[in-house]
């Protein structure tokens, strides 16, 4: 029986296969995952917000995108992964709740997802799927066995991204 | 700041008998519209760490109702009631008059009228606030979805997230006398204005 391993919010775990990591319930934030194919040594991160610069420096650097990200990759390359192989997927920064006027911190899962691909995009890593965006939350997993990305959500299916 | 957020015990006292009243004045109004005794527990205060959050719900894939409220003033803050799916149909079935079992999905008058209870339990905990603190609060119109339990609670917790690694949750549970609907109302001050209810309720 393989692995699962949970993430919790503005978490990240790495692993190998054959273990699955998996995170429950994403609304605005998103799930980025990392995967080495040749090695099969991968990793998920769930941020919650776009970038630290208001944070405080006692904040946990996994809430955030831009800090977040070298965290997970400084592991997943300690495991073996190598950095010209490795590939994002993305899934979550969902709106869950319509607004008339919606401010700021209401469309905080658009802000996600870009500031997702930006920090992906600075760190050189190429996204090779994406399902963001919409009005309903997924639940993610990577599969380190194969590199499927599952996404599931309650009305709209579940798929592989 | 996130060092200011230790509280006393009876900071934490004080914050429960707020939201004591307050979620007793809600069971009361809840209980007059759906002409049914609506019990609560005793509201939990706690300070707890984002990722925990989700776990309260049971669980962050759990499949909930959720009514979203921001609350704007001197101390801005949160209100979300979460409804298990099973209990917001049931409360749907109740509202409307339809036998219970009926509806097992939300249309939008159903909606509408989850979300005017949304209004009336944030109105009466709201009005109860005031008595105690004296400060003025105004609910947004209510946003609902209906969604996993984790999902929803991110964007209140995204919000918080800007501020701190920690939530200041006051929850109550309601339960109506025939166990058809059970809630979770949660009222989650912004950071800044946990300092502003703190003082205004005088408690060292």
């Amino acid at each position: 029986m393989a692995d699962l391993i949970r993430v919790g919010m503005a978490d990240y775990k790495v692993g190998s296969a054959p273990s699955t990591i998996i995170s429950y319930g994403l609304g605005s934030c998103i799930g980025i995952s990392l995967y080495d194919p040749q090695t099969k040594v991968g990793g998920l991160l769930h941020i919650m917000l776009p970038d630290s610069t208001q944070a405080r420096p006692t904040d946990n650097p996994a809430k955030f995108a831009d800090t977040g990200l070298p965290l997970m990759l400084k592991d997943v390359l300690a495991l073996g992964a190598s950095k010209t192989r490795l590939v994002a997927k993305i899934a979550g920064g969902a709106q869950m709740f319509a607004f008339q006027n919606a401010t700021d911190i209401m469309r905080v899962g658009s802000r996600n997802a870009e500031a997702a691909k930006k920090i992906l995009k600075a760190q050189g890593i190429k996204i090779i799927a994406e399902d963001t965006g919409g009005t309903y939350g997924r639940t993610v997993s990577i599969d380190l066995n194969t590199g499927v990305y599952k996404v599931k959500t309650i009305d709209k299916g579940e798929k592989e991204i | 700041m996130t060092e200011e957020l230790n509280l006393s015990a009876n900071q934490l006292d004080a914050l429960r008998e707020i939201g004591n009243v307050g979620a007793g004045n809600s069971a009361t109004a809840l209980s007059q519209v759906i002409n049914r005794r609506i019990d609560m527990n005793v509201p939990k205060v706690a300070l707890v760490p984002l990722e925990v959050v989700p776990d309260l719900v049971g669980g962050p894939d759990a499949v909930v109702v959720g009514i979203f409220l921001r609350v704007y003033g001197k101390a801005p803050s949160n209100i979300l009631f979460l409804l298990p799916q099973k209990s917001a149909f049931y409360l749907v079935d109740t509202l409307m008059g339809k036998p219970h079992g009926q509806t097992n999905s939300l249309d939008f008058m159903d909606e509408s009228a989850l979300m005017e209870i949304g209004n009336i339990l944030s109105g009466a905990y709201l009005n109860a606030f005031f008595t105690f603190t004296k400060i003025t609060m105004l609910p947004s119109i209510p946003a609902l979805a209906m969604d996993m339990a984790g999902a929803l609670l991110n964007v209140v917790l995204a919000q918080l997230g800007q501020m701190g690694d920690q939530a200041l949750v006051i929850e109550t549970e309601f339960l109506s006398e025939d166990d058809g609907i059970n809630g979770q109302f949660f009222l989650v001050p912004d950071p800044g204005s946990l300092e502003t209810i703190i003082k205004a309720v005088g408690v060292e």
